[in-house]
């Protein structure tokens, strides 16, 4: 397969937010700012492409019965040092993000990828599976943290945009906004995909 | 007792697991779609939660507490929780095969469920005894039920409704959640 393909398949054809829905979770609940969202992207870029590496560097010894246990291993080693990582450099952060760090390890998103392409395809390839498909989770967690952030508290990255006269509408900082918001979203980009595809 | 009544209707109501704390989000959009498999999921997650928190908070206490090991935390429980969900599918396929055949095909998706792990770690995180930390995966479980139960019954009646094409499946379903999770903010302020 080539490199390009598996790149854009995880940023475009199969993005893991906006076309596979998988992994939504931890996606609803950091994206209520754009510096959340990134450090939550990045985190998942991480764990993914170093558990893909390794899981396709073992795939031939991992006898498949038992994969799917030895495959939340690797991920969950990952997690921690991520985890760790975060609690020591970037504590601001490490706070803000809260559960949603460990609970990288449950993320379908990554078990998906372990499962349907670093268990049967060679470690480059995989690594870059692991990263194009973070990015494209990157991309969508980004894009759905600052709109977020520009409804709901009328900044980006922090930075006030609309001056002190905006009223922003909370709501979209809450929980309901991001369901109502990334089915918006979702809604788009299907749209915007076929508009592509018929031309 | 006022506590753990609290406890009880913060997990299920205030603080639904679903609407408020985004977590179990890809079971609730996978299964939520006919009545019949979200009772049966629902079932299986109430059981699996409950057993798991009680286990983990065991494991934390007595073995990651004492041995200083609690950065081993996330791999410590998420082993347990799968062989769990092993255990408890081989429990139930011997001991009650109509029980199986009900919620056998669920089992295994729990593994990768954040509900499960979640409220183990949060109880770990609140400091509960383990009188609380059984209320609270009950209550989280309970919770979970609840919303997908509701959102199978929107989610059947959506089938018969007329939906821009781009909307159709997912998207609506988002929104639909997310209609019901202003519906449920209302319950802030109750405990």
């Amino acid at each position: 397969m080539k490199f390009s393909k598996i790149i854009k398949n995880g940023i475009i054809s199969e993005n893991p937010i906006f076309v596979s829905l998988i992994g939504m979770c931890s996606v609803l609940a950091v994206s209520s700012s754009a510096t959340n969202s990134v450090a939550m992207g990045a985190s998942v870029i991480a764990v993914l492409t170093c558990s893909n590496i390794v899981i396709s560097l073992i795939r031939k010894l991992i006898p498949s019965e038992i994969r799917i246990p030895v495959f939340i291993v690797v991920i969950a080693t990952f997690v921690t040092i991520v985890d760790m990582f975060l609690k020591a450099f970037a504590p601001d952060i490490y706070a803000a993000l809260g559960i949603f760090i460990p609970l990288i390890v449950v993320n379908c998103l990554i078990l998906a990828r372990a499962e349907a392409f670093a268990y049967s395809n060679g470690i480059i390839a995989s690594a870059v599976d692991g990263f194009s498909m973070g990015l494209g989770y990157t991309l969508a967690i980004t894009i759905l943290g600052m709109l977020r952030e520009i409804l709901g508290a009328g900044t980006v990255f922090g930075i006030s945009i609309f001056g002190s006269s905006f009223q922003p509408a909370a709501v979209f900082v809450a929980a309901p906004g991001a369901f109502i918001l990334l089915g918006i979203l979702i809604g788009i980009f299907r749209t915007i995909q076929k508009k592509v595809a018929a031309n | 007792m006022g506590s753990i009544f609290t406890i009880l209707i913060s997990t299920i109501f205030v603080n639904n697991y679903v609407f408020a704390k985004f977590l179990g989000i890809c079971p609730f959009l996978g299964v939520s779609s006919k009545m019949e498999t979200a009772t049966g999921m629902g079932v299986a997650v109430t059981f699996v939660t409950t057993l798991a928190s009680i286990v983990t908070f065991i494991i934390q206490k007595y073995i990651l507490d004492v041995l200083g090991l609690g950065y081993l935390q996330t791999i410590a429980f998420i082993l347990v929780i799968a062989s769990l969900v092993q255990f408890v599918e081989m429990a139930i396929k011997k001991m009650s095969p109509t029980l199986y055949n009900a919620l056998g095909v669920y089992l295994p998706l729990i593994t990768t469920n954040c509900v499960v792990l979640g409220v183990a770690i949060l109880n770990i995180q609140e400091g509960y005894t383990l009188i609380e930390t059984i209320i609270s995966a009950v209550g989280a479980s309970l919770g979970f039920f609840l919303a997908l139960v509701l959102m199978a019954g929107v989610r059947e009646k959506l089938e018969l409704a007329d939906i821009p094409e781009a909307l159709v499946g997912f998207p609506i379903t988002l929104i639909a959640t997310g209609l019901m999770s202003i519906a449920f903010s209302g319950f802030a302020g109750l405990v």
